[in-house]
């Protein structure tokens, strides 16, 4: 069985997580730890994602490692009918590490049972984007200094958007509660708001994005909302900026609140709430790299705190 | 006696299986899902029988089988309610329920069109979340379908 692969937050215990928010901020303080030497780690980008790939090659890269692969599906077998099995198959014989990026959903999951090499999964269509929630959280706890009892208002679109999804079940072992603010049309997901009810995490729902949504809010985590999600393009007129962060209402809100956002953003965040020391994205895609580095190390089974003594 | 006739409108079986109490509208796949088609068995099907429990129910009897619990559970997917009765020399030697699996494997094609499974050639793998509504989750995409709207190949 192939244990060491982090395909879906989903599998990761509560302890682990703090593992390696413990491993992120040791590589924050230590970004050019040279523990990978003589490693080679595949990327192998089936779609392309320019930032994420960027991101953990930076990862290898100040981990001392090497990197093979490739960024775009159009250049290798898999356009002349080669199934993923195969190519995972043929890429585990030269590899420590697979790191894959694939447009269909379940294909990291299936990858693990087809290798033993261990497998990241640095995203799968729709499904899961584990590296992201674990940015996020590690983002959170290095703000709020916990990640206990907090407050997190979501914002936008709670219906398709992923890295929601899945920062809501992982904060499950954490005492959260929620504030889920969108449109009807892209309303958090029955199956959640299920979830939340069966796991005893508080929430509340809002159409409405104004001061009082934020004024007990810790984290507050913005969305894009996208135009392609509407089948009423009326609909989508109507409530594109209803939901963008003005830095007016910014104002009575916590000290302690930090604005988060997994980028790319269009236009759901003013461009004068970059100055306001509250905004945290840019400081937040920073973080993926020690997010990253950490997920790196405990895929390959590496013990951080022994390499760095000797 | 009427009873017995009752009974009687299926041929009576020597040695076999029963498949009792299959839903009308599932009683065809529930045969694929078995293979019988392709057996070379005596194979009796019913369908449209009258039922004290479902109002109408389709019924299969297979001759000279016994086919292993794992096989007649995949039924239990779409007939959750159905019973097996093993028959040796005319006499009911068993009787009891199918029982759903916690995970089933083929049978069914996930609903996901960008689901791995639909692209690569593999079989599916499902995970039954509730059980009282009979709802199965893709093991790979997480993709969530009641059994009754479940596409089974």
């Amino acid at each position: 069985m192939n244990t060491n692969s982090l395909v879906s937050i989903d599998d990761i215990s509560r302890d682990e997580i703090l593992d390696l928010i413990e491993r992120a901020r040791f590589f924050e303080e230590h970004p050019n730890h040279k523990i990978l030497d003589g490693k080679v780690v595949a990327t192998l980008f089936f779609e392309p994602s320019t930032r994420t790939r960027l991101s953990f090659e930076t990862a290898v890269n100040r981990l001392g490692g090497r990197i093979i692969g490739f960024s775009d599906a159009s250049t290798t077998s898999s356009s002349k009918g080669e199934t993923l099995k195969d190519t995972i198959k043929m890429v585990s014989n030269y590899v420590d590490l697979i790191i894959m990026r694939h447009y269909l959903e379940g294909a990291a999951r299936y990858a693990t049972e087809v290798t033993e090499t261990p497998v990241i999964n640095a995203g799968d269509g729709a499904n899961q984007h584990p590296s992201q929630t674990m940015l996020d959280l590690y983002s959170i706890y290095k703000t709020q200094g916990t990640l206990e009892n907090l407050t997190i208002t979501m914002v936008g679109d709670l219906k398709y958007g992923r890295t929601v999804h899945s920062l809501l079940m992982a904060l499950r072992y954490f005492n959260p509660t929620f504030r889920f603010v969108a449109c009807d049309e892209l309303r958090m997901p029955k199956e959640y708001r299920d979830f939340c009810d069966a796991n005893g995490i508080r929430y509340t729902e809002h159409t409405e994005f104004d001061a009082e949504v934020l004024a007990d809010t810790d984290i507050l985590y913005m969305t894009r909302v996208q135009r392609e999600r509407f089948s009423d393009i009326m609909e989508y007129e109507r409530v594109k900026n209803l939901y963008t962060l003005r830095n007016d209402m910014l104002e009575d809100t916590k000290p302690n609140l930090r604005v988060l956002h997994p980028l790319p953003r269009v236009n759901e965040i003013d461009r004068d709430v970059d100055d306001n020391p509250k905004a945290y994205y840019f400081e937040q895609a920073r973080n993926g790299l020690f997010a990253r580095q950490a997920i790196i190390c405990k895929a390959l089974g590496i013990d951080i705190y022994k390499e760095a003594e000797s | 006696m009427t009873q017995n006739k009752k009974e009687l409108a299926v041929a009576a079986l020597r040695n076999g299986t029963v498949i009792d109490r299959v839903p009308c509208g599932a009683l065809f796949q529930a045969v694929r899902i078995l293979g019988i088609e392709k057996m070379t068995n005596n194979v009796t099907i019913g369908n449209n029988l009258s039922s004290r429990h479902l109002g109408t129910k389709g019924i299969i009897k297979v001759a000279d089988v016994e086919f292993p619990e794992d096989v007649l559970n995949r039924i239990a997917l779409i007939a959750p309610h159905a019973k097996i009765n093993i028959i040796r020399d005319y006499e009911v030697v068993e009787k009891r329920p199918v029982a759903l699996p916690d995970e089933i494997v083929g049978i069914v094609r996930c609903g996901n069109p960008k689901c791995i499974t639909n692209n690569e050639p593999m079989r599916t793998r499902f995970w039954v979340t509730d059980r009282d509504n009979v709802t199965i989750r893709c093991h790979y995409c997480g993709h969530t379908v009641k059994a009754g709207d479940a596409i089974i190949d």
